[in-house]
């Protein structure tokens, strides 16, 4: 297989001014040319110096500590409390690529939606043969889940679809995240920090409101009660206070006004879910959880889980609660189905894609093995059941030892892995200790389905800190960016002007 | 609101309540040794601390004779001990913890900061000279956590259990209080007017903070019937049971209002008894005796809170 776009052989980048000639930057198209939307930026950023810089993310770290938006890191024997990196320079995103941007992750969810009630019902798409049956024996699909119905056929109701850009007009869809996407609480949070500490750039933009994502989402999930009731009671179930998210949770359940939930706080009875309050039993009508499928029922999944609600699942299946994101979405966001997603888009809805898939190596076939073992340091492999940047691993970037352990691991069990070309992410300018330098970024929209389904303009923006990493992740060491989508992809006349203005008509008044 | 919120703010509140509480029982002791003693036995008075407190079975198990410096290892920083000061305050913070996101950002950070400040006390070794500052400073977190729930917290339901916690426990611990210390007094009552009954009973009106109180209403010397009865019977002594049961009557009203509850009996029972209760009555009948049912009344009722609200009702 050959693919067309760019490999980038990383042992070769040797200097920054290198980075910026190889790959794409969001806000230079040439070294010294800024792009049309980022021109106002440049200007502005030019005259601020980069201590001041400095100081006003040693601001906002302080604020964010205060508020507590923190992130636990598993298997880290220090810091189980720590603050994920916020960076001050947005990454921005015009309206015109964001039109193509929302439309594509809106369509790709609405066929994964599709997909998802298709393989739980009558599997067409297993019979026209377009997608294996072997997707079946997945372990994220959940048979338990075969035919029953749920409202609005809606399973994926909270998607996280990570974007790359590789050029000007390329981007690609990384992954799609249907089970408990997080991050949300970032794209938020750093909205509000930005106003706060940049308020005159946002005279200068016109940068698409992110703020009533909890709102949207509430009336969505309401929305996906079971018929018939008048005015639902919506909860967010929680792992608990050690989850590695509970921060997001909490912070959600309070924007949205519902009570953030734990296991024990929820029990069953005569086919419905109720929550103990302290003026006894009340009835909950959607489960907004944030807990994996194995841990929810320990009736039926994970028997030893502490998290969930013994009898949950048999209530869900006879329609006595809506679970959001349902049970069994797993199936669809896993690395081998993901191969499947531009199919399905033409299937169900009989439309081209609008954004396009990495092409990726299926290791259980024979041809795609042989070329991947002998193309080890220029692909990254990732495991099918992988996230968060575990078990992967970057070719250009390991070691000789580290790639021959890694070919050990496929070979017992190539079926568990794909492979993608090392794609060359987009740079943002970003501040670190040398100043400001390009580092990699990825965006990751947040797709909401109940009547409608929509997208708020902006997403989570992840940056590899790290000089010359491609691996964004937090678990790993990334950081954050705030998104700014613009309504318009012009900008005000900048302040210092009005200022001066302001000024002299002042003095003309006195 | 959830009974799991409810069941941590309460429980909160009753542990840094009975910090306190084993704090002022400490101070008192340690300043009743200082004086000579009725009885001519230091033993006698540390024994009592530890059963105000605790149980004085498991620390003879522990400890074997009790002494200043075993009683005071004991009751502050003994984790292996329930009810001691250090096992008190950490688990108020991991209630707190717990429940972290629903309390204001203020008691949050004032309770995660006594447990920061407590460490000092921790590293270093607690001498019996030292016994006072840390008792102190005990007490005055107590008070800045009462504060901080009072200043910042919304009138919700939170607040009524935070509340709970704090009065139910500390009805129990005057109770205890004032029912060792006068089996242990009341030998030498026989004396009265001398020096050493002066100084004890005075030291046990101090480690309710009513010293002063004592002196303004009846400024006259100091006497057992008295006593207990501004500690039991005052509605206006603050740490009295009468005051206790004061705050908590029309908690329990409020948390109760649309049901049918036990709790508001049980609680209704026992204020009437205070509320009209006459001293001359109660001591016919024996302290003692009322006492010791007021503390089994006090119990069941915090059993009757935890499960018709903080628990699983299936």
């Amino acid at each position: 297989m050959q693919f067309a776009f760019n490999l980038i052989n990383y042992r070769k980048i040797k200097s920054m001014s290198d980075t910026v000639d190889k790959f794409f930057d969001e806000m230079q198209a040439k070294v010294g040319d800024a792009r049309a939307i980022y021109k106002a930026y440049q200007r502005w950023l030019k005259n601020v110096p980069t201590h001041q810089l400095a100081a006003k993310r040693a601001e906002a770290e302080l604020l964010f500590r205060r508020v507590g938006i923190t992130f636990n890191v598993y298997g880290d024997a220090d810091g189980a409390e720590r603050l994920i990196p916020f960076d001050v320079i947005p990454r921005l995103i015009s309206s015109k690529e964001w039109a193509h941007l929302s439309a594509g992750v809106i369509q790709r969810v609405r066929a994964l939606n599709m997909f998802l009630h298709d393989i739980y019902h009558k599997q067409e798409i297993i019979q026209a043969g377009i997608v294996p049956y072997t997707i079946l024996s997945n372990p994220q699909y959940r048979p338990e889940m075969f035919g029953v119905d749920v409202p609005n056929q809606i399973y994926a109701h909270i998607a996280g679809v990570d974007l790359v850009r590789t050029s000007e007009s390329q981007f690609y869809v990384l992954e799609d995240n249907l089970r408990t996407p997080s991050g949300v609480s970032y794209m938020l949070e750093n909205r509000k920090m930005m106003m706060r500490l940049f308020p005159d750039l946002f005279r200068q933009y016109s940068v698409a409101p992110v703020e009533h994502y909890p709102q949207v989402l509430l009336n969505n999930l309401r929305s996906v009660a079971q018929s018939g009731v008048q005015d639902p009671t919506v909860v967010l179930l929680s792992p608990g206070a050690y989850n590695s998210a509970y921060f997001e949770h909490a912070f959600l359940a309070q924007q949205m006004g519902i009570e953030l939930v734990e296991g024990q706080d929820l029990f069953v009875r005569n086919n419905a879910v109720y929550m103990r309050t302290t003026q006894g039993p009340r009835r909950v009508d959607v489960i907004y959880r944030r807990i994996d499928d194995d841990f929810l029922d320990p009736l039926v999944f994970k028997p030893d889980s502490m998290l969930g609600v013994p009898g949950l699942l048999s209530v869900y299946r006879n329609g006595g609660v809506t679970l959001a994101n349902a049970v069994g979405t797993g199936a669809a966001d896993d690395k081998a189905t993901y191969i499947y997603v531009p199919q399905m888009i033409k299937f169900y809805l009989g439309e081209e894609p609008i954004l396009q898939n990495v092409p990726t190596y299926e290791l259980s076939k024979e041809d795609d093995l042989a070329y991947v073992l002998d193309h080890l340091d220029e692909l990254v492999v990732k495991e099918v059941q992988g996230s968060g940047g575990y078990g992967m691993l970057v070719g250009p970037a390991a070691t000789k030892q580290e790639l021959a352990e890694f070919k050990l691991r496929i070979l017992s069990k190539p079926s568990s892995y794909i492979a993608q070309p090392t794609l060359a992410l987009s740079t943002c300018p970003t501040l670190v200790e040398q100043g400001i330098a390009p580092r990699h970024v990825d965006l990751r929209p947040f797709v909401l389905s109940g009547k409608t389904v929509s997208v708020v303009p902006g997403g989570l923006c992840r940056v590899a800190l790290k000089e010359g990493s491609l691996v964004v992740n937090s678990s790993q060491g990334g950081g954050t960016k705030d998104t700014w989508v613009l309504e318009r992809d012009d900008t005000a006349a900048e302040k210092p002007t009005n200022t001066s203005q302001a000024i002299k008509k002042e003095e003309v008044a006195c | 609101m959830l009974s799991r919120t409810a069941d941590h703010l309460y429980w909160m509140a009753r542990y840094i309540e009975r910090a306190e509480n084993a704090a002022r029982v400490l101070d008192v002791t340690y300043n009743m040794s200082l004086v000579p003693s009725a009885t001519g036995n230091d033993a006698d008075l540390w024994q009592a601390a530890v059963e105000i407190t605790s149980n004085i079975e498991a620390f003879e198990r522990d400890y074997g004779k009790p002494n200043a410096k075993n009683v005071i290892q004991y009751l502050t920083m003994d984790s292996n001990n329930p009810s001691s000061i250090y096992s008190a305050l950490r688990s108020a913070r991991e209630n707190a913890r717990a429940v972290r996101v629903t309390m204001t950002t203020e008691t949050w950070e004032n309770i995660n900061a006594l447990w920061l400040e407590f460490d000092q006390f921790l590293r270093k070794d607690l001498t019996v000279e030292g016994l006072s500052e840390f008792c102190d400073w005990v007490k005055s977190r107590s008070h800045l956590f009462r504060g901080v729930c009072f200043g910042t917290m919304l009138r919700d339901e939170a607040f009524s259990f935070v509340r709970l916690g704090t009065f139910i426990e500390r009805a129990d611990n005057t109770a205890r209080l004032l029912n060792i210390k006068y089996d242990f007094l009341m030998p030498v009552q026989h004396q009265m007017g001398g020096t050493v009954d002066y100084y004890e009973w005075s030291a046990v009106l101090r480690s309710v903070s009513a010293f002063q109180a004592y002196q303004k209403i009846y400024s006259d010397a100091i006497d057992p019937v008295r006593v207990s009865e501004l500690l039991v019977l005052r509605h206006d002594m603050p740490r009295s049971l009468h005051a206790c049961y004061d705050e908590i009557m029309p908690i329990i009203e409020q948390v109760a209002a649309n049901r049918q509850s036990e709790t508001k009996r049980l609680a209704g029972e026992l204020h009437a008894k205070l509320h009209y209760g006459k001293m001359q009555d109660i001591f016919q009948h024996g302290l003692h005796e009322f006492l010791e049912s007021f503390i089994h009344s006090n119990h069941v009722l915090g059993e009757e809170i935890q499960r018709s609200f903080l628990s699983a009702t299936v």
